[in-house]
């Protein structure tokens, strides 16, 4: 039996470690854990805490970071903002106090959540460098900016000013600039510095950032946009899927002094019906006084709350990018592979894991420089934050892994695991909380619901990119039979005609039955806010055709008073028919029309559909798919099939039986 | 017939083509060349020649596919060069003619395979020789040691008599591009058979041993796979002046195509077969069976020559016993071996030792 003295004995060796203690020495799990990763966390808690505040003032971000090697291990890193600035007195705890912030019990979308990052990364600076850190901050309107030289008392989690002075920071209205040093290693690649920021600045087009490496070349991600993300609003926490502790932590602070209040008040989505409808199903009665609740009663009251339908959240919490804004953020930073493609990227509505909104972005680019012969590249962020590490562990590569490209137009063997191509996949979840693997906030936790989420992104976005796949693939056969009937035939028949001395003969039958068929190919101009459309109508055929074709444009950017012939219908503003006039055999018939207020490269391609005509005679547009006057832009997905039309009583093409000739190697 | 007849005649073929090419767009039609295929299974052993000639398959060269069409139209371009060359007694290489076209625009080849190969087309549908175009080969026929008297007229047209003996340095007399009765009179000739050598180096070997003079023969270098106006000069010391001729090669898979493309006719000029062919031909080595019988130095297969061994029991002119044989044996050993690896036994050996034995079951050697 152990004696009361051992007890004692114990108690007294048990002390309170505070949290900066903890983290000191469990460094890892902030995500300093190698030297190349602790820069790169470093630059990320500074420039996430740069880009919230400024968004929380509606400033347009003006971020510089510069990264100065001191010696072999040792670096300086600076990052300076153009925010709405501090207020002198927060100052030491924001930079010198681990989980200070205001973030920390808000349910809304930001970057930072825990209040742990910069003041951690100054202390994992102090740690390695020993040496303190140097926050400048000023104010709108201030006179001067404050500057301190701090270092965190790790035991009792508090900032040390070892200085503090007032400079006159003239050509800065407000803003903030913090340095410190620290050990670790720069490098280039897939995981470092200058990656973070280039992929910061796909999801944060809003942004200009300024990057100075430590050989001292600068490299400038410009702004694409003038236009903020909206704020998010702050909401309370939604009931559906809170933890107990949570729970238990609420009914502590509330001001309330009834169950039914505090659920109606301190719940998002909770109305005094529902809040009734919650205490009978709990069996608690509404006059509980939450102070008296038991751990027993918070049992019941979470189980209570599980059995009652509650509205999902609203979701102004939630910031997506949109589709246009990651098609810009994209354009913008990948100038230099000059992709082939942007798929026009796709935005899920929200929806609700743990009682967190949540929503799902996804955009795909294709080809040009991008590398055939490897895995896709991923690009992984939550909330506007990109994700360097872990990826194997991050529910999005299970997303990605777990879709079937094969069906998209990328290599996959089979139908699973990371597939290969010339393309990146952009992923951004968004959520008032993302549940992240550990607090180094590298990888998404796999949840069901976000997992299905993703995968149906991926999915739509994919469809985006097999169109523009099948398209192209029908424009290069097209363009073989166009150029021997337009160059090649031609060509033959001058030249044969002058050397045997006789008139050019008429190459109508020799084309048409070369090419057989309604060829129909698309111009997009851009031209002073509008797009300039020509549709041209090739009739390869040996008949005269007469068919209506039918074509989809952004909702009301018709210009009606544009078009070359006028439309027989426009449907809901977007959907354009016109009954073309007779086109006799081997007649060209153009079609123009023009389309206002979008921006360039909202309108690229052209669909077209055909009517009134057998769509096997048709290259370069699809039949009309049959749901056309029911739906709104839900088109299946239909398959024009090609004409085939090889005689098969023919000899063997000769220049293709594809046989080595040459008896030597 | 003249060779200016047979310019005149190859100029009255060509428009032939360009003629039903127009006549065919003029009706409506799509152009298209019908010409026999050249593939290893369209080749057929001519009783009567005892070569190999292309068969009756047939394959469309049609204006339907880029390709097609692009050989149509360069076909015209082809025939106005040739037209050109003929009236203004010029010639050029294959090499050049890859060059001029350069000029045609569109038509212009993208390769010199793709010149090379229509130039071998336009034999095939016309009947005639490369020659009667005006174009000839850039790369010159090979080497020839032995007491051979030819007469040759020379470019300034001068008949020069001379013995490819006695009558030329240690590099021998080099064989011409064109070959025929009027560029080369076979004279006379005290050789006793003729020895078609695979590589350079043995070549020189069989000189510096003298084996020309001890044994009475023609040495000839065939530089790899033999260039036309090499199997052309063969075939006609076999023809006019009934000489015996032996292949002499390296033991290897490409080897056997060397001999076979000498002997049978190679599947890329089958056309030519009867022209170009020595039916009587005999493969002296180095054999599949030399190797383990002469116990040779020899190098692994590589997985491309294992390839080629097995197209070859795919090919109809290695469909013999003999040939099998040998096929199978190489590929069994799984190894190959260069004719130079007799210097094992010293230099002496080949002339000394393997040539006499092998020549003796041809009964070949002197008594």
């Amino acid at each position: 039996m152990p004696s009361s003295s051992t007890a004692q004995k114990l108690a007294k060796g048990q002390k309170e470690i505070s949290v900066s203690e903890f983290f000191e020495k469990n460094r890892q799990i902030l995500g300093f854990d190698s030297p190349v990763k602790s820069l790169i966390m470093g630059v990320k808690e500074a420039v996430d805490n740069a880009l919230d505040a400024c968004e929380e003032a509606q400033i347009l971000p003006d971020i510089s970071v510069k990264i100065d090697r001191v010696d072999q291990k040792e670096y300086r890193v600076t990052v300076e903002d153009n925010g709405p600035g501090i207020v002198s007195t927060s100052m030491p705890n924001v930079f010198g106090r681990l989980l200070y912030g205001s973030r920390f019990h808000a349910v809304r979308q930001s970057r930072g959540q825990q209040g742990i990052g910069i003041s951690a990364t100054i202390m994992f600076g102090q740690i390695t460098t020993g040496k303190p850190a140097t926050a400048r901050s000023k104010v709108e309107g201030a006179e001067a900016a404050k500057e301190i030289d701090i270092i965190i008392d790790t035991k009792k989690n508090m900032p040390v000013l070892l200085r503090e002075d007032y400079i006159p920071w003239n050509d800065v209205p407000h803003g903030t600039r913090v340095t410190f040093y620290m050990n670790g290693r720069y490098v280039n690649g897939r995981q470092s510095v200058y990656e973070y920021l280039r992929q910061t600045a796909i999801v944060n087009p809003h942004a200009c950032i300024t990057f100075i490496d430590p050989e001292g070349k600068k490299y400038v991600f410009d702004r694409a946009t003038d236009q903020m993300p909206p704020r998010t609003k702050e909401i309370k926490p939604h009931p559906d899927g809170i933890e107990l502790g949570t729970l238990m932590n609420m009914i502590k602070a509330t001001k309330e002094r009834s169950l039914v209040k505090f659920l109606q008040n301190d719940f998002n989505r909770v109305s005094e019906r529902v809040a009734k409808e919650i205490c009978s199903a709990s069996a608690l009665p509404e006059t509980t006084r939450p102070t008296h609740m038991t751990l027993e009663s918070c049992k019941q009251l979470l189980e209570g709350i599980g059995k009652v339908k509650i509205m999902a959240p609203q979701v102004d919490c939630l910031s997506p990018i949109g589709d246009k804004l990651i098609r810009k953020g994209l354009k913008h930073v990948l100038e230099e592979v000059k992709p082939e493609f942007y798929a026009p990227p796709v935005t899920r509505d929200p929806k609700v894991h743990s009682g967190n909104p949540f929503l799902v972005e996804v955009g795909i680019v294709y080809g040009g420089g991008l590398p055939k012969d490897q895995q896709v590249q991923i690009y992984r962020f939550a909330n506007r934050v990109p994700l360097l590490y872990q990826q194997g562990a991050c529910v999005i590569t299970k997303a990605i892994e777990n879709t079937d490209w094969r069906r998209y137009g990328l290599e996959q063997r089979g139908g699973s695991g990371i597939p290969f191509g010339p393309a990146i996949i952009l992923v951004h979840v968004a959520s008032t909380k993302i549940p992240f693997t550990s607090e180094a906030k590298e990888a998404i936790s796999s949840i069901p619901n976000i997992q299905e989420e993703i995968q149906l992104a991926l999915k739509a976005c994919g469809r985006n990119l097999k169109t523009h796949l099948n398209k192209k693939e029908r424009k290069s056969k097209t363009r073989a039979k166009f150029e021997i009937v337009q160059e090649i035939i031609p060509l033959m028949a001058e030249k044969t005609a002058s050397i045997l001395d006789r008139p050019v003969p008429d190459l109508r039958g020799t084309i048409t039955k070369i090419m057989n068929v309604v060829w129909i190919d698309d111009q997009v101009k851009f031209e002073k806010g509008r797009h300039k459309v020509k549709v041209s109508i090739y009739n390869y055929t040996p008949k005269q055709q007469k068919f209506s074709v039918h074509t989809i444009v952004p909702n009301g950017c018709l210009d009606e008073k544009s078009c070359s012939l006028a439309p027989t219908d426009v449907r809901d503003g977007e959907k354009v028919s016109w009954e073309l006039p007779r086109i006799a055999s081997t007649e060209i018939y153009h079609l123009t029309y023009e389309l206002s207020g979008l921006d360039a490269d909202m309108y690229q391609e052209v669909e077209l559909y055909v009517s009134g005509i057998n769509p096997v005679d048709v290259m370069g547009a699809d039949p009309l798919p049959g749901d056309w006057d029911v739906e709104g832009l839900n088109f299946t997905e239909t398959e024009a099939e090609e004409p085939e039309e090889e005689d098969a009583d023919e000899e063997p093409d000769y220049d293709e039986s594809g046989e080595d000739l040459n008896d030597d190697q | 017939m003249t060779t200016s007849e047979r310019n005149t005649e190859a100029v009255k073929r060509l428009y032939a083509i360009s003629e039903s090419i127009y006549e065919q767009l003029d009706q409506g039609k799509i152009p298209k060349m019908v010409l026999p295929l050249r593939t290893k299974a369209n080749i057929r052993f001519d009783k009567k020649s005892s070569v190999w000639k292309y068969g009756d398959q047939k394959g469309a060269r049609s204006a339907k596919k880029v390709q097609g069409a692009m050989m149509l139209l360069r076909t015209s371009y082809m025939l106005e060069l040739i037209r050109d060359m003929i009236e203004s007694n010029r010639s050029s290489t294959l090499r050049e003619s890859y060059y001029i076209s350069e000029g045609w625009g569109k038509a212009k080849f993208h390769s010199q395979d793709e010149s090379n190969m229509l130039a071998e087309d336009l034999e095939i549908v016309t009947q005639c020789l490369r020659e009667d175009f005006k174009l000839r080969p850039e790369e010159d026929g090979a080497r020839v040691i032995g007491d051979l008297n030819i007469v040759e007229t020379d470019r300034k047209g001068k008949r020069k008599a001379l013995n490819c003996r006695d009558d030329v340095g240690d590099s021998g007399y080099g064989i011409p591009y064109n070959v025929e009765k009027e560029k080369v009179e076979l004279g006379s000739t005290s050789a006793r058979f003729v020895i078609a050598v695979e590589t350079g180096g043995m070549f020189d070997r069989l000189v510096e041993n003298g084996f020309d003079e001890a044994e009475d023969a023609i040495l000839v270098h065939l530089k790899g796979q033999p260039a036309r106006s090499t199997r052309r000069f063969i075939k006609r010391l076999n023809d006019e002046m009934n000489l015996p001729v032996v292949v002499f090669t390296d033991g290897d898979p490409w080897s056997f195509r060397i001999y076979a493309s000498v002997a049978y006719g190679a599947i890329k000029t089958a056309h030519l077969s009867e022209y170009l062919a020595t039916p009587s031909a005999e493969f002296i080595g180095i054999t599949a069976s030399d190797i383990t019988a002469y116990d040779l130095p020899t190098d692994k297969l590589t997985d491309m020559d294992v390839r080629a061994l097995n197209a070859e029991l795919k090919d109809p002119r290695f469909n013999t016993g003999y040939w099998r044989g040998e096929i199978e044996e190489m590929l069994r050993l799984g190894k190959k071996a260069e004719q130079q690896a007799l210097a094992k036994y010293g230099l002496d050996y080949v002339t000394s030792t393997y040539l006499p034995e092998k020549l003796n079951q041809l009964g070949l050697m002197r008594k």
